[in-house]
């Protein structure tokens, strides 16, 4: 495509390839372009002084400005962390039942509080806050300690079964194998799951009524619908925090669980985060 | 090109060679001059057009709304999932572009690429203040900085950088209020993202325009590259009828007493050149066939008493018959072919697709996302509850409220997370997010099945207009 002469009428070089007849010419390159390319020499010999850039057996050369992406990180959290003051002091004053009416506080919070919660609780309640074995399932509207936004936040300020906390969620379920003859485990065990309506022996569950009368109805309640003030398992529903079979049933029954959870208040959260982390369970879709 | 001779090596850079265009008038210059008022005066006076759309909305006719991820024009209101529409319009335009490439050349180069418009601009303004090509010479070699010489080059480089602020300045009233956002930019109010941009583009057109020319259309730009494979034996463009010019006046051929060509070497066509170079040599990489060569020419050949189009627009097709005397195939022969008429039908396919498609779109949309984490919740009387993200747009210009049902298996019902009364309500022009829950009681057949098909409606409760998404409900398999 280059011009076969030049201005001065000369013969233009060329490279000396040649395909299928078509020879290369060897036409200068702008001067412009050369200097581009100092230029760029140029800047990456500052950029080489300026910026991390040779890598060292620990770490790298740091550069005059000191860049880090590390810091850039840190810079931006304190600037989020004051963004968010105003909001977040106005989350921590405000009563819990009245956040639902305020649009974006609850947005805020419901945001605020997934972040939380992916990182603080779904490690045993999962990233989707469908629980496991012993974990509860928080999307249900099965709540063993409550379910009103006052009580989660409770449970999670204050953890389950935390002997360091006067305030926090205490109670143990005896563990009847050293109470109970083995007969009398597996007929209350088959009366249990004749109440939530799962198959069991039916000529045991009169025997087992007897026996849970004795020694259950005290906390699961005489109907064994439960009782959330001392996190007693209702009974007679459909869900089960270690599984609804006989053999399940039989091993809570026999050696008793002792669920623990612990309190996300003091050093690990603020007041804020932990609000915001409640209304988020809150509005999972079991929140009561 | 350093005075080296042909023997010694050259040199392997080259300075630019300054490029001094002369004034030249004709068809093709005036056509130029129409070209460049109207495509200026549409990049320049577009932001400023009102559009009434109601309180709600901006009303400016055409904007690129960013922040709020919506492109106005005129009564066409885009959203980003519209966005093929854009999709349509760049394949609209790259037809098009096939299409005048394979019809007429790199016509797009020499009349309405913005470097060629600008350019044009640009040596406009140099040879008001300069004056013509002699003058403008004079001045370029004229070592000494007299007065004169800077007071023209300083009144120059202003009226350019004047041109380049307001075309920077331009291109931000395309994506916010034209009228606040000048008042902003002189109050110094105005984001710094707008005088980051304005300085931007200023520096460029006034670097691109003013000294760089030439030298962006034969280096920095990839389209001369991409044309050479458009362009065909019946592609119209720039040439020299070598036969009729040839030899030319002066040349070692009429020296030796061959009868004279047409060509008087008057180098006319060479002085016009915005990029420098004889068409006299054929085609070549750096024409963008901006056609003043002809108008120069055809204006010699006036004075002369010899036809016009000793350099015309041709085709490769007729040079042969040329050469032996024939006449060319009428222009019309060149551009309808089965190639043009190709990209003419799939031009207008699209086109009438998007029109098509911009008449029958909904005012109300949704999308369904199911939670797939957990797939279903039991519920503590044994019934099973799945949760979907519906995602309600209201493109209407008003708040409207809207009820969610659905259709699939009689058992599943439709609750809404926080809203009681059963109804959503979403502001005009926003997309509103409704957590959804389908419930299937214990022991009915989507909720003991693995999978079910479901169909999710939304519909306006005020104009009644429907819409629905299909999807799928999980159960409990036993």
């Amino acid at each position: 495509m280059a011009k076969q002469t030049n201005k001065k009428n000369q013969e233009v070089e060329t490279t000396g390839h040649q395909w299928d007849g078509i020879e290369e010419y060897n036409n200068p390159l702008p001067r412009w372009w050369l200097w581009t390319f100092y230029a760029c020499i140029v800047w990456a010999l500052w950029y080489v002084v300026a910026y991390p850039a040779w890598p060292l057996v620990q770490g790298a050369t740091a550069g005059y400005k000191g860049w880090s992406t590390r810091a850039n990180v840190a810079v931006e959290l304190a600037e989020a962390d004051a963004a968010n003051a105003a909001i977040n002091a106005k989350l921590e004053t405000v009563e819990l039942t009245e956040v639902a009416g305020d649009p974006e506080l609850q947005g805020y919070a419901t945001s605020a509080g997934n972040a939380v919660f992916k990182t603080w609780c779904a490690q045993c309640h999962g990233s989707g806050a469908a629980g496991a074995k012993g974990y509860p399932n928080l999307l249900d509207n099965d709540w063993l300690w409550g379910g009103t936004i006052e009580d989660i936040h409770t449970t999670i300020a204050h953890g389950i079964r935390n002997e360091e906390d006067a305030d926090a969620r205490y109670s143990q379920m005896p563990a009847f194998g050293e109470m109970l003859e083995p007969a009398q485990i597996e007929q209350v065990v088959n009366y249990v799951m004749s109440i939530s309506g799962e198959p069991q022996d039916a000529s045991l569950v009169a025997e087992g009524q007897t026996v849970f009368m004795d020694n259950c109805a005290a906390c699961h309640g005489e109907a064994g619908e439960g009782d959330i003030y001392q996190g007693a398992p209702n009974l007679a529903d459909a869900i089960w925090l270690y599984g609804g079979s006989f053999d399940t049933i039989k091993e809570t029954v026999t050696y008793s669980r002792f669920g623990v959870m612990p309190p996300m208040g003091g050093a690990d959260l603020s007041e804020a985060e932990i609000r915001a982390v409640a209304i988020y369970v809150h509005q999972l879709g079991g929140g009561e | 090109m350093a005075d080296s001779h042909p023997t010694e090596p050259q040199s392997l850079y080259a300075a630019r060679e300054p490029v001094f265009p002369k004034k030249v008038y004709g068809k093709f210059r005036n056509l130029k001059w129409v070209i460049m008022v109207i495509t200026l005066g549409i990049y320049y006076v577009t932001p400023w057009i009102r559009w009434d759309r109601g309180a709600a909305l901006p009303d400016q006719a055409v904007l690129l709304d960013l922040a709020n991820r919506r492109f106005f024009f005129f009564w066409i209101e885009i959203w980003p999932h519209e966005f093929y529409f854009v999709a349509g319009l760049l394949v609209m335009a790259g037809l098009g572009l096939f299409l005048f490439t394979s019809a007429l050349g790199r016509v797009w180069c020499g009349y309405a690429c913005p470097q060629t418009v600008w350019t044009d601009l640009f040596i406009l303004v140099e040879r008001w203040i300069e004056g013509d090509r002699n003058a403008r010479l004079r001045l370029h070699r004229q070592k000494s900085w007299d007065l004169r010489k800077i007071r023209l080059r300083l009144t120059k480089w202003a009226t350019w950088l004047l041109i380049a602020v307001a075309t920077g300045g331009a291109w931000v009233f395309y994506f916010t209020d034209a009228p606040t956002l000048l008042v902003d930019l002189f109050t110094l109010n105005a984001h710094p993202i707008a005088y980051t941009t304005i300085a931007v583009l200023t520096g460029t057109t006034f670097f691109f325009g003013g000294f760089a020319r030439e030298q962006i259309c034969i280096y920095a730009c990839p389209w001369p590259r991409i044309q050479a494979a458009m362009m065909d034996e019946d592609t119209l463009t720039v040439g020299y009828r070598e036969w009729r010019g040839e030899p030319r006046k002066n040349s070692e051929a009429v020296k030796a007493g061959e009868p004279q060509g047409d060509c008087i070497d008057c180098m006319a066509c060479v002085n016009v050149c915005p990029v420098g170079i004889d068409i006299r040599d054929g085609q070549q990489l750096e024409c963008i066939t901006c056609a003043l060569c002809i108008d120069a020419c055809d204006d010699i050949m006036a004075k002369i008493g010899k036809p016009r189009g000793l350099i015309d627009y041709m085709a490769f097709t007729d040079e042969e018959s040329e050469r032996a005397g024939g006449k060319p195939k009428p222009i019309i022969k060149h551009v309808l072919r089965p190639r043009t008429i190709l990209y003419t039908a799939l031009w207008s396919l699209v086109g009438i697709g998007l029109v098509f498609a911009l008449f029958i779109r909904s005012d109300i949309d949704l999308t369904v996302a199911p939670v797939r984490n957990p797939t279903f919740v039991t519920l503590s009387d044994g019934s099973i509850r799945n949760t979907y993200e519906v995602r309600i747009r209201n493109m209407q210009h008003e708040t409207r409220d809207f009820e969610v049902t659905v259709k699939g298996d009689p058992a599943i019902r439709v609750e809404l997370e926080g809203a009681t009364d059963g109804k959503i309500g979403v502001n005009a022009d926003e997309v509103y997010l409704q957590r959804v829950y389908l419930v299937a009681p214990a022991g009915s057949k989507p909720a003991t099945e693995e999978r079910s098909d479901v169909r999710i409606w939304i519909e306006d409760l005020t104009s009644g207009e429907r819409a629905y998404k299909d999807t799928v409900f999980n159960g409990k398999e036993e």
